[in-house]
């Protein structure tokens, strides 16, 4: 009848018109479509700038960060940018240990990386992968500089006091015929001009060239160059020394696979290595493998961390429902004075909050000497409640319980009183009329806050860290750690990058089992 | 010409007991102009009594002086994430940072703190001995800026009863917990455990850090540390062990002395210290690298006041620290609130040393990374 | 109608009071007889106190004083759910997370009923209400008429013999209301249950009801059959509350059992049946039915008091033509007649002479 009424009232001609012959017209013959899309267009340009700050905000301070942070999680230019000759000279040399070359372009990026101070990185950096790279490079930094290749800087100036002129190698190395006669010579000196003047604050050409310099020269003057316009040298007899001899010497971690297995494994400016270091297991030479069993921590802190945020959703669901359900149920005004107290919490520091928690739990703590009075305890057998897994529930539970009882009060509130009446005269009982007619209709509520309470506790850290001791603590914790201690913020944004691809996870297998439009944060 | 030398150094001689007097009275030391300097400053700090001890001894006396704004973070625990992001975000926001010694070792190496002239920045000796030589082996690095050296150790309660009148007086008491049940209080960190760990298992002090070297040694030290693991509550603010202790919650910790200090002569808690392989430790400032000029001349423009003979020893008044200058050692006196005599509290009176360790920055700055991941990892599990 | 009032009570609420507060009495002495199979309507303004008596009766609340009877058994201490009385929310109160058929089959659910039985009694209700292909849907997806027939059904599956209906129609649209008031009657009729119903729409209690019981103030001020209702008003709240009503005040100067002579606050003297009035010179309000006013003198009896009138405004009305008069002082005095072809339009302005049978002109209490 709807219809009929509607189709009645349409002019018969534009009724009549048949739907195959195209798109409908607007009254002026443009297409309908195009027509009401330029009608929208303002309004949605003002739309659009409605929103414009917040969305500008969001990308600065959210969706930016999180490019940051997966980008970090597996970023790794740093053995590149810092060994470009060694990670060069390794791809050409695959023996366990490699070759002189090797070794002496190790010592060129070493000395380069000193000046910069940008060996200790590296040296934290391979420390995640393979403990004991920080202290090697750290010591190895230290001595490339007092190294023994100054015996061919000697020997050089002794054959010819030109070697000793700074402004002559700047001349030479300005030389493209000499640069190309000596390939190792010009990449060396090069290296050495530019930290000279980017570090030093030196003019290259009124400073004599480091020893790496004469050390290339060297190199380059015994395969057989012949540069023109330098002093001519026979270098056949000179004393030599070999670079890899005096790394290994200055450290047996040189002459040993690991360090080297770790340089080609994380030359790449991309690795995997942190995630797999997230979930306890390592890159080696045949593929990925599990870490030793005193370096496994994170997996058992994700599953920690799961099983500990659901306890404490399921504590939030059987604290704050009865509240809810009470709430829900008292007239306005008292329930509105309960609320306050729900929502005390929230206008109370969390630090304070979880600091009278410590003074509450600890061992000589107000509940401690409550239950010893009340004898349900021996003043010996006081219960530990803090630095453990007991503390961070029951303090999470206290701090996340509003975020439970607000969408559940919510939706209580907006389930009518009829329904369980309804539900009494067709003869339902009291438990009956609550658990078949009341409580599924509250389920949306116990999804929104579950899903609240779960996914504010999966990332929670201070709580944890004031009252979890060693075992309470989340890998949010560890996250921190990383963050602001081990500085290993690869490893960091990769555990962050798990977690929340967990939480993602969680909230899609959430949708398909509960359904995500049955959630309901407000009646 | 004579004259005037001789006037400058009875003036030079007179000034800090001037400024001291001053300082007392919260009015302004004199201090020579300072051209081309900011007019505010970010100070990083570990809060608490020591940074009280700071503001009271030379930050104040300077605000006096110069009507600058001093800002505090109070973050010093973490000031190498901290310098390191800020450089990595090229916006430094802090311009003097204090740290223990092995902080500064890493920072100088990363290039995170400004290598430092000490002779030129620093204020020669009211005995007009030169900085170097007045602070002698306290400045450990190029970049570091002596302030105080203070040491680790252990406080414990004089109350437990199930010690029966027995009190711990060796530092292996730590690890026995037959005799003195009950729980510790340990830092979050290898440091410093890992040698005490060490020296209970066995190792004579000398040898602590060729063990630590060796293939197992850190495993060692861990080994013994697992013993006593159960009982212990792991601190990261130093402000932690004393609280504990005055909860009774645990019945022995490490800490610095000077909070034990606090909790022994100022809150007259029942606590004593157990001084035997007290670990000496450095702490002082690094200026971080990429200041602008302005607040570059600023920074060294307080730091040669805050590090001078009189200022060092006033921080002593406050707090139970030895100063890292050796003309600011006879100055130490009574403490400021207290009247009590400094002295004994020291973690440098002969009776406080009969055994005691001095950390050894450049091992712990190679071997930091990889120690400190073990342990967290030992911690975690 | 007459038969089911002559048997014994079915309901009975004997000097029932109700107060939430402890102060005010919100139903003051109830007492109510309700023969099995009757059609009951309480009806009244929001707050008279008719939905407290309906949620008495359900159990969901206590009555403070007095005595509720069913069947001849008290049920004050009984629980709703073992009342076994089906009921009718006024938003139908179907519950959102069951089909249908689930819906109907909660009572014989919680009734411990096999399955097959239930299915065959879900069935049937569904078929009685002509929902039988609805069964598998959410309440979300019907329409309110829809929605009102399946809480019907839910109401009437467990076979009850007291149905209470609150409001149940309020949601829908005036026609399909209507429709829907032709349904239920007839389910009643068919079926014998006894109904109470609840509304404060006086033409659906008009409309429904074997009897209608009209509460003002905590108190039923009428109980009687629609016609007795609309025609006997025994008060003027009821005169007023009940269909269109002409109101004019005065005194009155001569009563007999039969008759009584008003004389209105204008001077004019009409002719009144005296309802509740008692003696001379009692202060009275007259009512006047707007269809009852005859202006065709012909019409009138020749001794009748006749009022002049003035016309203000005529409104056509379809079936019906509404005359709005300015009659002895009251300019809010209407008329209606049937719009049949020999009807006089009267024109704005016109001055008219109004009459009417002294039977159809009750003199009631001044309140």
């Amino acid at each position: 009848m709807a219809d009929a009424t509607i189709s009645g009232g349409m002019p018969a001609g534009r009724e009549a018109r048949p739907v195959a012959s195209g798109p409908v017209l607007a009254a002026d013959g443009t297409p309908l479509k195009a027509s009401l899309a330029r009608s929208l267009r303002r309004q949605k340009a003002r739309a659009l700038l409605l929103i414009a700050p917040l969305l500008l905000f969001i990308l600065a301070t959210f969706v930016l960060p999180i490019g940051d942070m997966l980008f970090r999680s597996v970023e790794n230019r740093i053995v590149g940018d810092t060994l470009p000759r060694t990670v060069a000279a390794l791809r050409e040399d695959t023996a366990p240990v490699p070759g002189e070359p090797a070794f002496v372009a190790l010592y060129e990026d070493l000395v380069v990386a000193e000046e910069y101070k940008r060996h200790t990185q590296l040296g934290t950096r391979l420390n995640y992968e393979w403990g004991g790279a920080s202290s090697l490079f750290r010591g190895t930094g230290r001595a490339v500089a007092r190294f023994g290749t100054d015996v061919y800087t000697d020997q050089f100036q002794d054959a010819d006091p030109a070697f000793e002129d700074g402004a002559q190698w700047a001349a030479w190395m300005a030389d493209e015929a000499v640069r190309a006669a000596l390939p190792e010579t010009a990449d060396a000196y090069d290296a050495w001009a530019q930290f000279t003047t980017e570090v030093g604050n030196d003019d290259p050409a009124e400073e004599e060239p480091g020893d790496m310099v004469y050390a290339a020269l060297h190199r380059d003057l015994s395969a057989g160059a012949q540069p023109p316009g330098l002093p001519a040298v026979d270098v056949t007899g000179f004393e030599t020394v070999s670079i890899k001899e005096l790394l290994i010497e200055e450290d047996d971690a040189w002459g040993e696979p690991e360090i080297w297995n770790v340089l080609r494994l994380y030359a790449p400016a991309y690795t995997p290595g942190y995630y797999l270091n997230a979930v306890d297991l390592q890159k080696d030479l045949d593929g990925v493998s599990v870490r030793p069993e005193n370096d496994r921590i994170y997996v058992t802190l994700f599953v920690r961390t799961m099983i500990m945020s659901l306890v404490i959703t399921g504590t939030c669901i059987l604290l704050g429902y009865p509240i809810a359900y009470l709430l829900a149920s008292l007239p306005m005004r008292t329930a509105n004075l309960l609320m306050i107290l729900v929502l005390l919490p929230f206008w109370t520091s969390l630090l304070v909050r979880t600091s009278a928690w410590k003074v509450l739990l600890q061992q000589q703590g107000v509940i401690n000497d409550i239950l010893v009075w009340a004898g349900v305890v021996s003043d010996a057998n006081r219960l530990v409640m803090i630095n453990n897994q007991t503390g961070t529930i029951i303090a999470m539970t206290h701090i996340l319980l509003p975020f439970m009882i607000l969408p559940l009060y919510s939706v209580m509130k907006g389930i009518p009183p009829s329904f369980v009446r309804a539900a009494k005269s067709l003869g339902a009982n009291d438990w009956t009329a609550f658990w078949r007619v009341y409580f599924p209709q509250s389920v949306p509520g116990i999804g929104a806050g579950s899903i609240l309470v779960f996914i504010l506790s999966i990332g929670y850290y201070i709580t944890p860290e004031l009252v979890g001791g060693t075992k309470g603590v989340f890998i949010s914790n560890r996250i921190a750690y990383h963050i602001s201690t081990s500085l290993n913020w690869g490893l960091a944004a990769a555990l962050g990058t798990i977690l929340l691809a967990v939480v993602l996870l969680l909230y899609w297998v959430y949708d398909r089992l509960v359904g995500i439009d049955n959630v309901k944060l407000g009646g | 010409m004579t004259i005037t030398k001789l006037m400058g150094s009875a003036a030079l001689a007179l000034l800090p007991m001037a400024g001291a007097a001053l300082a007392q009275d919260a009015a302004a030391p004199e201090l020579p102009a300072c051209e081309n300097c900011a007019d505010s400053m970010v100070i990083m700090s570990w809060g608490g009594a020591y940074q009280n001890s700071q503001l009271k001894a030379y930050v104040e006396p300077y605000i006096a002086a110069t009507g600058i704004t001093v800002t505090w973070d109070e973050s010093s625990n973490e000031a190498i994430a901290k310098l390191r992001a800020a450089q990595e975000a090229g916006n430094m926001p802090f311009d003097l940072v204090d740290v223990e010694g092995p902080d500064a070792q890493r920072a100088c190496d990363e290039g995170l703190a400004v290598e430092i002239d000490h002779d030129e920045v620093l204020a020669p000796g009211d005995d007009g001995s030169a900085p170097t030589e007045d602070f002698g082996d306290s400045i450990i690095n190029d970049c570091y800026l002596p302030q105080i050296y203070f040491s680790t150790t252990f406080g414990y309660r004089t109350d437990v009863a199930e010690w029966n009148g027995a009190t711990p007086d060796d530092i292996c008491d730590v690890f026995d917990i037959e005799a003195f049940p009950g729980m510790r209080s340990l830092q979050a960190s290898p440091k410093k455990n890992l040698e005490w760990a060490l020296i209970c298992d066995g190792v004579a002090a000398e040898d602590v850090y060729d063990v630590l070297d060796e293939d197992g040694g850190v495993e060692r030290a861990l080994a013994k540390l697992d013993t006593i693991k159960d009982s212990t509550i792991w601190w990261t603010a130093g402000a932690e062990t004393p609280q504990l202790l005055a909860d009774k919650e645990v019945v022995m910790g490490s800490t610095y002395n000077g909070r034990l200090f606090s909790v022994i002569a100022e809150q007259n808690q029942p606590v004593e210290m157990l001084w035997d392989y007290q670990n000496f430790d450095f702490d002082g400032w690094i200026v971080p690298a990429g200041l602008s000029e302005d607040r570059m001349n600023r920074v060294m423009h307080f730091a040669r006041f805050a590090t001078d003979t009189q200022r060092l020893a006033d921080q002593a008044k406050y707090i139970a620290y030895g100063p890292a200058r050796a003309s600011s050692q006879p100055l130490v006196s009574t403490h400021a609130d207290l009247g009590i005599e400094m002295a004994p509290h020291m973690p440098t009176n002969p009776d406080n040393m009969k055994n005691y360790l001095v950390n050894n920055i450049e091992w712990w700055a190679d071997n930091q990374d990889e120690v400190e991941a073990t342990f967290q990892n030992w911690l975690a599990q | 109608m007459l038969q089911a009032s002559q048997t014994a009570p079915f309901v009975e609420f004997d000097r029932v009071q109700k107060s939430y507060d402890g102060q005010t009495l919100v139903v003051k002495d109830l007492n109510l007889s309700i023969p099995r199979g009757e059609f009951l309507t309480m009806l009244g303004p929001s707050g008279s106190g008719k939905t407290t008596t309906l949620m008495m009766l359900a159990g969901f609340e206590t009555a403070t004083h007095g005595e509720i009877r069913l069947g001849g058994r008290n049920i004050n201490d009984v629980p709703p759910h073992k009342r076994g009385i089906g009921m009718v929310f006024q938003n139908y109160a179907l519950f959102p997370h069951m089909s249908v058929a689930e819906n109907l089959a909660f009572p014989l659910e919680v009734r411990k009923m096999d399955k097959a039985e239930r299915d065959a009694k879900v069935r049937r209700a569904l078929d009685m209400v002509q929902m039988g292909q609805f069964a598998n849907r959410r309440p979300a997806q019907l329409s309110g008429g829809q929605q009102q027939r399946i809480a019907l059904a839910r109401a009437l599956v467990f076979e009850p013999e007291l149905v209470l209906m609150d409001e149940p129609l309020g949601a829908l649209d005036k026609q399909l209301r209507e429709h829907m008031q032709f349904e239920i009657k007839h389910l009643h009729d068919r079926l014998g249950i006894t109904v109470v119903y609840v509304t404060h729409d006086q033409t659906e209690a008009l409309t429904m009801s074997d009897r209608v019981a009209v509460f003002n103030d905590g108190i039923v001020q009428q109980l009687a059959p629609p016609d007795e209702l609309y025609e006997a008003p025994v008060n003027s709240f009821v005169a007023q509350f009940i269909g269109e009503n002409n109101t004019l005040e005065g005194i009155v100067t001569a009563l007999d059992r039969e008759k009584c002579v008003v004389r209105l606050d204008s001077g004019d003297e009409i002719d009144a049946k005296p309802v509740n009035v008692s003696r001379v010179g009692d202060r009275t309000r007259v009512s006047i039915r707007p269809e009852r006013v005859e202006f065709n003198k012909a019409r009138l009896r020749p001794d009748a008091h006749t009022l002049r009138a003035r016309v203000e405004e005529f409104i056509y009305m379809g079936d019906m033509f509404r005359t709005r008069l300015s009659v002895a002082g009251n300019d809010e005095f209407v008329i209606k007649s049937r719009n049949a072809p020999d009807q006089v339009r009267l024109q704005p302005g016109q001055e008219i002479e109004i009459g009417w049978l002294p039977e159809d002109c009750r003199a009631l209490d001044a309140a």
